[in-house]
């Protein structure tokens, strides 16, 4: 399943691993602020993101493809957009957004394949986002995961007695929703009650602990320059 | 020898109505371990979410280690009792072995260092110390219990509620889990169908039905008595 691989990317022990999370998820804001505001004509700054990413990624040695094929997934979502901008005549605007739209996911999948979920939530925190948006979030992440396997274990139940099963017949059936979120909740409700019983206060203790080096501050100041001097320097 | 588990007329009806207890009494002294026997829907996993609070009964009152069950002795009480999960998937929540039986430890406030020693150390016990980088969902069924209960034992309990632990183990995962658990001097309170498991750990049993005690005795008394086999 794709969470896992993405756990199991996340454990690598390479530069970019090793650095701090605050400073990776500052260098992924500044990307992500950076992208956001390219405006069509600035395809070049997009290639050239394109191309400092894939190399981080490599530099990671991450499975650079399937990171990729990770961060194709927003392409239909923009690719609604993107095709009323062309319908409404600005072909160009609609490009521009799915290339954003795809940079923008692969800046984020970058961020997870090389950070573990605890560390993530740990640099949110001595970034000091807000304390209730991180709790929101680690549980958001952990029952996503089990949307995931239910919704997989429901799949599997329905094609086992339906022999075939086309995707198109399975989301058809709306009702099939209703039971996904009652045993999601179901199950949900059972870790959380899994994790009280061990203590859990609202808070996940995190393993490694934490200190900012010199190595991060080089990593944060020469990636963020980049990114910001590329965004401003080429039009 | 002290006692462990004090229980006096426990009531609880959950959300919907349902009566799942109606005055329990049960008894238990340190290190002695009873199997807990009842039909589906007897109030057997009821009763033990309520042994460290995760449920909070409508009446009655739980004493665990002469500490009485309240909000303020909740932490301490969460420590000494340690719940086996029927299903290990809800029970492993982090990223690695070593991190998951480490949670309760660090929470508790210990460091690094410490923890890592106390979840190490625990994972010992149950054989599982080769897999400690491992991810929990690329374990196998017997080898996700057997950390799940290193991730109780890690934080010293006095006493471990197994909720139907051999489900998902095949005979032989059935009995090595037999085997780990008679070798852990702690009280023990095993649900289980499984009555040869049950033979296998114990000698005492207490029957469950509609949320009471119906008997407690000898293991092959309780069994003939209700037919339980
Ligand atoms: N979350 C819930 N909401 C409402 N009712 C519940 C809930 N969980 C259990 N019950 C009800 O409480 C009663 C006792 O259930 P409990 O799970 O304690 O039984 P059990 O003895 O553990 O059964 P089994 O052997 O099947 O695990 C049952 O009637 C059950 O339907
Ligand atoms: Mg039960």
């Amino acid at each position: 399943m794709r969470h896992t691989r993405l756990e199991l990317w996340s454990r690598g022990t390479t530069f970019a691993h090793r650095r701090h999370p605050a400073a990776k998820i500052a260098v992924a804001l500044t990307f992500l602020v950076c992208i956001a505001t390219l405006q069509p004509s600035g395809w070049r700054i997009g290639v050239l993101y394109f191309v400092a990413l894939t190399s981080m990624a490599f530099a990671a040695r991450l499975p650079v493809p399937r990171l990729h094929l990770a961060a194709a997934v927003v392409l239909p979502f923009a690719g609604v957009f993107a095709l009323i901008s062309f319908l409404a005549g600005t072909p160009e605007k609609g490009l521009a957004m799915m290339v954003r739209a795809w940079l923008s996911a692969f800046t984020t999948v970058l961020l997870m394949a090389t950070t573990s979920q605890p560390d993530l939530l740990a640099g949110l925190e001595s970034l000091h986002a807000p304390r209730f948006l991180v709790q929101v979030m680690q549980f958001l992440y952990r029952y996503l995961l089990v949307l995931l396997e239910e919704a997989g274990a429901m799949r599997a139940a329905a094609a086992s007695r339906a022999g075939k099963l086309r995707a198109r017949e399975f989301r058809r059936a709306a009702a099939a929703a209703g039971v996904l979120f009652a045993r999601s909740w179901g199950r949900a409700q059972a870790i959380h009650r899994a994790m009280t019983a061990r203590g859990f206060d609202g808070h996940i203790p995190r393993f490694r602990s934490l200190r900012l080096t010199w190595p991060d501050a080089w990593f944060v100041a020469l990636l963020a320059t980049f990114a910001i001097v590329a965004r401003l320097a080429i039009r | 020898m002290s006692r462990i588990v004090e229980v006096r007329g426990l009531r609880y009806a959950w959300e919907d109505g349902t009566e799942a207890l109606r005055g329990v009494d049960f008894d238990l002294e340190a290190g002695q371990t009873v199997a807990l026997l009842g039909a589906n829907g007897s109030g057997k996993t009821t009763f033990a979410l309520h042994l460290n609070g995760l449920l909070k009964a409508s009446a009655g009152s739980i004493q665990i280690d002469t500490l009485v069950l309240n909000d303020k002795s909740l932490p301490v009480i969460r420590r000494k009792v340690g719940l086996v999960f029927q299903d290990s998937d809800n029970q492993l929540f982090m990223p690695t072995v070593l991190e998951d039986v480490a949670f309760a430890p660090l929470t508790a406030g210990l460091t690094s260092a410490q923890a890592t020693e106390k979840a190490m150390a625990a994972l010992r016990q149950v054989d599982m110390e080769a897999k400690a980088h491992k991810a929990p969902w690329h374990l196998s069924s017997g080898e996700k219990k057997r950390v799940a209960i290193a991730g109780i034992l890690a934080s010293d309990p006095s006493l471990l509620v197994l909720d139907e632990p051999t489900t998902f183990l095949d005979p032989p995962g059935q009995r090595s889990l037999a085997a780990l658990l008679a070798d852990l001097p702690q009280a023990k309170i095993l649900i289980t169908h499984d009555m040869t498991f049950a033979r296998a750990l114990t000698k005492e049993a207490v029957f469950f039905q509609e949320g009471k005690i119906a008997a407690r005795g000898p293991l092959d008394e309780v069994i003939t008595r209700f037919d339980w086999y």
